[in-house]
């Protein structure tokens, strides 16, 4: 890049240089008009990163809308660092996903690293502890060696930052199909833990007060990562290194630290963390929320680098930094509490009556912007919409039974695809444990951490299963929202609300949009219905690689409250003896399941229907039979049907095995993945009352101590299989894969 | 009996093992943090878990040359009771109060399971509550726990019954299945595994309650026959 | 000034996991030259000249940087140019 300060606005004009940055010819004239004049370079590059998608949000804007964001036990709804759910006592549980999906591609470890940073630092930022992480992700093909070395190294950044910054990471989820192959997904998810009093906002209010600056110096890192995220990837994604911010845990558990002392003096009035566009959007959204302006002199900025500029220091994305804005003449008692932890913070400029936000470097005014025109005239884009051609096609076919010759054998195969194998690999790596909370450790629907002191926990799930999205997006967005809430109710909790990481291709493909207008359109409705509204999110567009884009991937974050530490159930079979239960009637649902990908290699066809009246009744039926005591483990059916659900629930407790008579088609009735579906399994002596809560439960078989697996359909033997070798099959399906050589 | 959980820049088992001695155990224990610190007046110190100075350099190499280890030492050397687990047993070995060194894993990757482990050496004021040959379980979180010393220091430490506690399955490749070692005078103990996880059975363990029950009985044994 | 560059290796006998696995990832890549493989620490120190230069950098070397038990050090003394 030229000096910046060599350029003039003219320049910027003639040459067009503002395209580099990221703003389009109409976006740079509506600059113009806001400005009353040509803006300099400092400021094209703040109007670039404060228009980007990543920050503004202009293409999806319309659609976000549309989303319940509302309930009576909603503090905090979307557009702070994360939204806020009342879980009574005095207390509250903050959340929120985000997506870092640009920076794994391009260097998995920092990427994901940051990535899991940067959401925690949303989350104490509120003046939340944050208690636990969680992750979803989404890769190519295991077979392919470039898709293995980002799984590992996204896998080891998460661990490398989380386990040092002493959050567990209690779960998550990972899938893998074709359509992620250079573009994988990194969504992280941080749940805090808050008191209604400690709710902190970003605001900069008070004029006069002072705005401190702290954590480590500003370097060069990540300049334009915000609209990096928002380009797509091109073939020369490597040469775009430069753009990766590295992070430093260690600094980020001081911070916390630091930052939750700070939150307990009454000098604070502001607190927001510095992430996507750095200083500009901190400092520019924290005078704009509270209706002031901001002036800030970069002279004072902490600096790691030498001869940075205005623009370069405005956009750099240096990890772990906050901004604070501080009762003027008590700066001091705040700086205290951070040099405590070794940290520096340092008055950088002050909060002024006039809404600007102007900065000074060298004695210079290099930028003097109307504050509210970064965050609220950034433009709005109404994106042309057309149903994808695929999805007319698909909606035509016939839901077709696949042939399987061998069920047994079929079994075996599905218990190996590494959407469904253990991922114990995966979660090994994560301290799980770390503040001694979790109850239910990873592996399961939904973690569980208890609340200390209390007799509360909270359930905490990631799920989507882009397949039947990219299938029918509505449809699939409610199955979504459905399956999210399914894992939640499962684990005996009560779902609250969620919040969404919406992954999509590139917007301005009309067929893309439709997805994601689609998709909007199917979580709306779904969370209305399953009363879940939506308290934060984060949209990442331009997903895509060689011109195809991702699977439309809406991953849904929901957090569940356990009302008594009684109510926490497990996903597996507790007791030989137990009566299993089948919730939920069977039809011939394969579009986009998993067999459907083992025999045809592609997804096609419908996606299974879901009556969102039906679900919600069989949760809060299935919900109320948990709280009574009348059930022994709930598991939800998902990808792979009723076999790899019968499978998966005798793999932890040893030695169980099951015995199940079932009707029907032998293909439906084992791997059909019709939705709504659970598997629970009840003791003898409650039965009659459980089975007067569930109309729609029927019994299909007892738990066994013969550690086998017996399936019969229509009076004939169709699974016989020993259950420590398919547990074996499945655990080993993602070491094997990644130790094999392509 | 009063504890020191001394906290560390980067600690992150601190208030773990708080909760566990305060909370669950119910005794008298204090966070205190590393800088300005004084120990004079506590019965035990526990040096607890996490990434302390955010491990660079060497695990526990930096926490291991800070000014309150010079007070830990001192009051080792008084016989007080000092435990260190995971990062507190690493900053141990680096500090000289025990032998050897604890290596990255075999298998390169930080692990955080629950493991089962071996009491090989009952008489010891943290391990008096259990059997010899007792098979207990308690979670291990470390990506660097591969125990590692000498042939000369190995036979000392066996001589001498040093050897606490071990795994029975060797995950992370230490010599002897080696998981916890205690000084020669019996009063410093290192572990990497985290018994202050394993005092709840809500949350899949409680075998490590009877670690710290043990470490104040002894105090207690101590005090009366002193008093 | 000076520039002090310390290099810290795994003692000879000491397992090196992390050089195990860059050997055998290049002999996988086609390099079955390599034999062995030993991985270490670099650190740069810009120092102040003065005397006993050496004996302090062996001292800090001994008090911080390596671990005796699992470590050895050597270390070059040079002028600091283009640090």
């Amino acid at each position: 890049m030229q000096q910046t300060h060599d350029i003039s606005p003219e320049q910027i004009e003639r040459d067009k240089l503002y395209r580099e940055m990221g703003l389009s010819d109409q976006e740079f004239d509506m600059v113009k008009d806001i400005m009353k004049r040509l803006p300099n370079f400092t400021e094209t590059g703040i109007f670039s990163v404060m228009w980007s998608e990543h920050c503004s949000y202009k293409t999806s804007k319309p659609l976000l809308r549309k989303f319940p964001t509302k309930a009576p036990h909603v503090l905090q709804g979307p557009g702070e660092g994360a939204g806020i759910i009342d879980i009574g006592d005095n207390q509250a549980v903050v959340f929120k996903v985000e997506s870092h999906n640009h920076p794994s591609a391009v260097e998995p470890y920092q990427g994901a690293a940051t990535g899991v940073g940067g959401i925690i630092r949303d989350v104490f930022s509120m003046g939340a502890r944050p208690i636990a992480s969680m992750n979803s992700l989404r890769f190519g093909n295991l077979t392919n060696d470039r898709t293995k070395y980002l799984f590992s190294e996204v896998v080891g950044g998460i661990a490398g930052y989380g386990n040092c910054v002493g959050v567990p990471t209690v779960g998550g989820e990972v899938q893998f199909d074709d359509s992620y192959e250079d573009n994988p997904l990194v969504n992280a998810m941080c749940v805090g833990l808050i008191n209604h009093d400690e709710i902190q906002k970003g605001i900069a209010a008070g004029i006069g007060n002072t705005i401190l600056y702290a954590g480590p110096p500003t370097g060069r890192d990540g300049i334009h990562g915000a609209t990096f995220a928002s380009d797509d990837l091109g073939e020369d994604a490597a040469k775009d290194r430069p753009a990766v911010q590295v992070g430093d845990p260690f600094m980020e558990k001081l911070l916390i630290e630091a930052c939750l002392e700070v939150i307990h003096s009454d000098a604070l009035v502001g607190m927001q963390d510095m992430g996507a566009a750095g200083l500009t959007s901190s400092a520019s959204e924290m005078a704009s929320k509270a209706g002031t302006g901001l002036e800030m002199n970069l002279d004072l900025v902490p600096q790691r680098e030498q001869n940075m500029t205005a623009y370069e220091m405005m956009l750099s994305e240096s990890q772990e930094r906050m901004l604070l804005c501080v009762k003027r003449g008590r700066e001091q008692e705040i700086i205290d509490i951070f040099e405590k932890y070794g940290l520096k913070a340092v008055p950088v400029g002050e909060v002024i009556e006039e809404k600007v936000f102007r900065i000074k470097h060298h004695g210079e005014v290099v930028a003097d912007i109307p504050v509210d025109s970064l965050a609220d005239d950034a433009p709005v884009y109404h994106m042309p919409s057309q149903e994808a051609a695929y999805f007319k096609e698909f909606q035509q076919m016939e839901n077709s039974i696949p042939q399987v010759g061998n069920h047994k054998e079929m079994l075996r195969t599905l218990l190996q695809q590494p959407t469904i194998a253990s991922k114990e690999w995966v979660y090994d790596q994560y301290d799980s444990m770390v503040q001694t909370n979790t109850v239910v450790t990873p592996g399961s629907d939904s973690a569980v951490v208890r609340i200390k002191g209390r007799d509360k926990a909270l359930a905490i799930t990631t799920d989507c299963n882009s397949r039947y999205i990219y299938l029918d997006p509505e449809t699939g967005g409610k199955i979504a929202v459905a399956e999210a809430a399914r894992n939640i109710v499962c684990s005996g909790a009560r779902p609250l609300g969620l919040t969404d990481g919406l992954n999509f291709g590139n917007p301005t493909n009309p067929e893309v949009f439709w997805q994601m207008e689609k998709t909007v359109e199917g979580m709306s409705q779904a969370c209305e219905v399953l009363e879940t509204p939506v308290i934060s999110g984060n949209v990442s567009l331009y997903n895509q690689s060689k011109g195809k884009s991702i699977f439309p991937t809406p991953v849904v974050g929901m957090v569940g409250l356990h009302e008594s530490l009684e109510h926490i159930t497990p996903s597996h079979f507790q007791t030989s003896g137990d009566a299993i239960y089948l919730i939920g009637d069977t039809e011939a649902e394969f579009g986009g399941s998993e067999l459907q990908n083992v025999i045809n290699g592609k997804y096609e066809g419908k996606a299974p229907k879901i009556d969102l009246n039906i679900e919600v009744t069989r949760q809060k039926h299935l919900l109320d039979a948990i709280q009574s005591g009348l059930v022994e483990s709930a598991h939800d059916l998902s990808e792979g049907g009723l076999a790899v659900a019968l499978a998966e629930s005798v793999f932890t407790n040893k030695g169980l095995g099951v015995n199940v008579k079932l009707t029907g088609e032998a293909t439906v009735a084992l791997f059909s993945e019709t939705q709504s579906r659970f598997l629970v399994t009840v003791k003898e002596e409650n039965k009659a009352s459980f089975e007067n809560k569930l109309s729609d439960a029927k019994q299909i078989g007892f738990v066994t101590d013969d550690g086998m697996l017996n399936v019969v359909v229509d009076d004939e033997t169709i699974i016989q299989d020993d259950v420590k070798q398919l547990e074996n099959l499945w655990r080993g399906a993602i070491p094997c894969l990644l130790k094999s050589k392509a | 009996m009063k504890f020191a959980v001394v906290v560390f820049p980067g600690s992150n088992c601190d208030r773990d093992m708080y909760h566990a001695v305060k909370e669950v155990l119910q005794t008298e224990a204090d966070l205190v943090w590393y800088a300005n610190s004084n120990l004079e007046n506590y019965d035990g110190i526990l040096i607890p878990g996490g990434f302390s100075y955010g491990d660079y350099l060497r695990s526990g190499a930096v926490a291991a040359t800070s000014d309150v280890m010079k007070q830990i030492k001192e009051q080792a050397a008084k016989g007080k009771p000092v435990l260190g687990v995971c990062n507190g047993f690493q900053i141990l070995t680096e500090a000289g109060l025990l032998p050897g060194a604890l290596m990255r894993n075999k298998e390169l990757s930080f692990m955080c399971h629950q493991e089962e482990l071996i009491v090989q050496n009952e008489i010891t004021p943290f391990t008096s509550g259990y059997d010899k040959g007792e098979v207990v379980r308690f979670p291990i979180a470390h990506g660097e726990g591969n125990y590692y010393c000498d042939e000369e220091t190995l036979a000392e430490l066996k001589a001498n019954n040093q050897i606490v506690f071990t795994y029975k399955n060797n995950l992370n490749g230490s010599i002897e299945n080696i998981a916890g070692i205690i000084n020669k005078e019996g009063n410093v103990l290192g572990m990497m595994p985290h018994p202050e996880r394993a005092v709840e059975k809500l949350l899949g363990s409680d075998d490590g309650l009877r670690l710290f029950k043990s470490m104040v009985q002894n105090w207690r044994d101590t005090y009366a026959a002193n008093a | 000034m000076r520039k002090v560059t310390v290099y810290i290796t795994l003692k000879q006998g000491v397992l090196d996991p992390q050089g195990k696995a860059i050997q055998e990832s290049l002999n996988s890549l086609g390099y079955n030259e390599i034999e062995d493989a030993r991985v270490g620490k670099y650190i740069e120190l810009k120092v102040e000249d003065g005397p006993n230069l050496e004996a302090r950098v062996t001292e800090m070397c001994d008090k911080l940087l390596a671990n005796p038990v699992i470590e050895d050090y050597r270390f070059d003394v040079e002028e600091a140019e283009g640090l």
